[in-house]
């Protein structure tokens, strides 16, 4: 402002605005600046390939020749194409499921029992998501080894067979589904804790006097007041369930008999261990419908989030 | 706490009786069931110390698998005096710790620009940062993957297998979430406060170190602990771009080296991957609460 000042001593009102402009300039020069490092990250290392990768899904297997919707083509000629869309879908949609149950159903018995207590209860149920998941994920590989299973073992003192957990394609669906739960609940428990210690306490006593049920009060009192976490985390999970590497990899590798194959890493068997670069970057493309419907709703929350602000 | 007092009460007034009984067993049914669902979660890791503590001999011997009968510290021994596992403890520590530092480089300066000195385009690069953000791995790794090779025939510059590669990588990953988190911390410091510094003088960068990043601590703490815990855990980009057994970091490592065809040697596999999770795990034990704000905050994946 002083040095604005100086420069105009006669003050003309344009001149003034000129000069004015110059300095939102300069700020928003040194603002983009120090954008400048995220920008390039950005660019060159996500929105570049993200954009490469359609180029790439146009091409040949040798990546010669421009072939179109070829490689798309292909898979949908196959079967294991629409095996892996099934159970792509199939993974992600019931492991958020139950995510979603499971984080719900314990954030509420954490938030029942005395608040001294909480804190030892959530981090001790908060480990899972802290381990690295390929790390548990070998965990759960060796709690499920065929011969040597000790969940098995455990079972048969209940009188139950021991289960083909990675050999049979319906158990092996169902344990990468519950390794994913074991891993990713507890993040849904922590998102809901906190949203059910932001309802007020008034309006639960307001509603055991009107001679509300404990279903009832769950249903008319927290579910309403927690609706926009719960959609927010299942939005948030569902990308990244969807998106998923490392458990199918370690679990299962896909099989038995590419069962357990989703995008990600069909994607990763298909273009880096078979060497048909085009064709791996088809298949991975196929994850953007889904993550676009998620990610527009999520903005479009947060946007909302923003501007009630 | 309303529960314990209502407890109390019940006592000297019978007419609630039924309405603190009521409480005392919702109580003790949380305890069961919380009880059951910390076996659940804790099952696996602690299957991993168990089996980390016995010799192959007990391992494949068959009874109890949950009881140690001769514990024994011989697969640690073992595998730390392995120079190959140190090679990828080591990759490891170095990548993470590189990619902490650059992360929170880029993300708080950056942070600050979008979230104090507006732009043009800055709103639109702070929901660009978010759908960044929102891009898995997965789509990424095989475009990488093309791109590396072109660099080599372009500048003859190799990244494929190189662990370095991955102070390259990682950043994708970590830079827009801190970014994220950041602008939210930042935008929650009052906006009389830099004023008040840009009126006594201060440079944009005077304010950033001298107010913005002291207020903003605890925020800048939640996301260098979340930058670690991605960048030690990350499993698609190291396996994709590295194949030597020196150049791997340690997930990968554990994985691809321990595993030898149907040979599972599990007793060293769970040793691995515990010292593999501890790291971690020590932070988060320490610095939990820093953890849990991040996560409630930044809208995390999950």
């Amino acid at each position: 402002m002083a040095d604005i000042a100086a420069r105009n001593p006669a003050g003309h009102p344009s001149q003034q605005r000129s000069s004015l402009h110059k300095l939102m300039q300069r700020k928003s020069t040194i603002a983009f600046l120090m954008a400048l490092p995220l920008i390039l990250l950005i660019t060159i290392l996500v929105a570049y390939p993200a954009g490469y990768a359609v180029y790439l899904a146009t091409l040949n297997k040798g990546m010669t020749r421009f072939v179109g919707f070829g490689n798309f083509e292909f898979l949908f000629g196959r079967d294991t194409f629409w095996l892996v869309v099934y159970q792509s879908c199939l993974f992600a949609i019931t492991a958020v499921i139950f995510k979603a149950i499971i984080g719900f159903v314990v954030a509420h018995f954490v938030h029942n029992i005395p608040a001294k207590g909480q804190r030892k209860w959530r981090g001790m149920l908060l480990v899972p998501w802290v381990i690295p998941p390929a790390m548990s994920t070998l965990a759960w590989l060796w709690l499920f080894d065929p011969s040597y299973s000790a969940l098995n073992w455990l079972l048969a003192i209940f009188g139950i067979e021991g289960i083909p957990w990675t050999g049979e394609a319906g158990w092996a669906r169902f344990s990468v589904i519950l390794v994913n739960v074991w891993i990713g609940s507890p993040f849904f428990m922590i998102m809901y804790l906190a949203a059910l210690k932001s309802v007020p306490e008034q309006l639960y006593e307001a509603a055991s006097i009107d001679g509300a049920t404990w279903w009832q009060r769950i249903w008319y009192v927290t579910l309403p007041m927690m609706r926009n976490i719960i959609a927010i985390t299942a939005l948030f999970s569902l990308i990244v369930t969807f998106a998923n590497f490392d458990i199918v990899r370690v679990l299962t590798a896909g099989g038995p008999l590419n069962s357990t194959h989703i995008f990600g890493t069909w994607a990763f068997r298909v273009g880096i261990e078979g060497g048909d670069i085009p064709l791996g970057a088809a298949v991975s493309l196929f994850m953007v419908p889904i993550l676009a419907v998620a990610a527009t709703f999520i903005l479009r929350d947060i946007t909302k989030r923003g501007s009630e602000v | 706490m309303a529960n314990t007092a209502v407890a109390t009460g019940a006592s000297t007034r019978p007419n609630y009786g039924s309405m603190s009984r009521d409480r005392t067993w919702a109580l003790r049914w949380s305890y069961f069931f919380l009880v059951l669902f910390a076996i659940f979660f804790l099952m696996p890791p602690i299957y991993m110390l168990i089996t980390s503590l016995k010799t192959s001999a007990e391992i494949s011997a068959a009874k109890n698998p949950w009881f140690i009968s001769n514990p024994t510290l011989q697969n640690y021994i073992d595998l730390l005096s392995q120079n190959q596992f140190l090679v990828f403890f080591r990759n490891s520590a170095i990548v993470s710790i590189c990619v902490v530092i650059l992360t929170m480089l880029i993300s708080v300066i950056a942070a600050f620009a979008l979230a104090r000195m507006k732009f043009w385009g800055s709103a639109t690069l702070a929901t660009g940062v978010f759908l960044t953000y929102l891009i898995p791995e997965t789509l990424l790794f095989i475009p990488l993957f093309k791109m590396f090779a072109w660099v080599n025939e372009t500048f003859g510059i190799q990244l494929m297998n190189h662990w370095w590669t991955m102070i390259i990588l990682y950043p994708t990953l970590t830079v827009p979430f801190a970014t994220w988190i950041m602008i939210g911390y930042f935008a929650s410091i009052p906006k009389e406060l830099d004023e008040a510094a840009l009126i006594d003088g201060a440079t944009w960068m005077q304010t950033l170190t001298k107010i913005f990043i002291p207020v903003a601590l605890p925020g800048i703490i939640a996301a260098t602990i979340f930058t670690f815990t991605v960048a030690w855990a990350q499993f698609l980009y190291p396996l994709a771009f590295t194949t030597s057994t020196s150049e791997l970091v340690l997930p990968v490592g554990i994985i691809t080296t321990l595993i030898k065809g149907d040979v599972f040697n599990w007793g060293q596999i769970m040793t691995g991957a515990l010292l593999g999770a501890a790291p971690p795990l020590i932070i988060y034990a320490f610095l939990m609460d820093y953890y849990i704000a991040g996560l409630t905050a930044g809208a995390t994946k999950g």
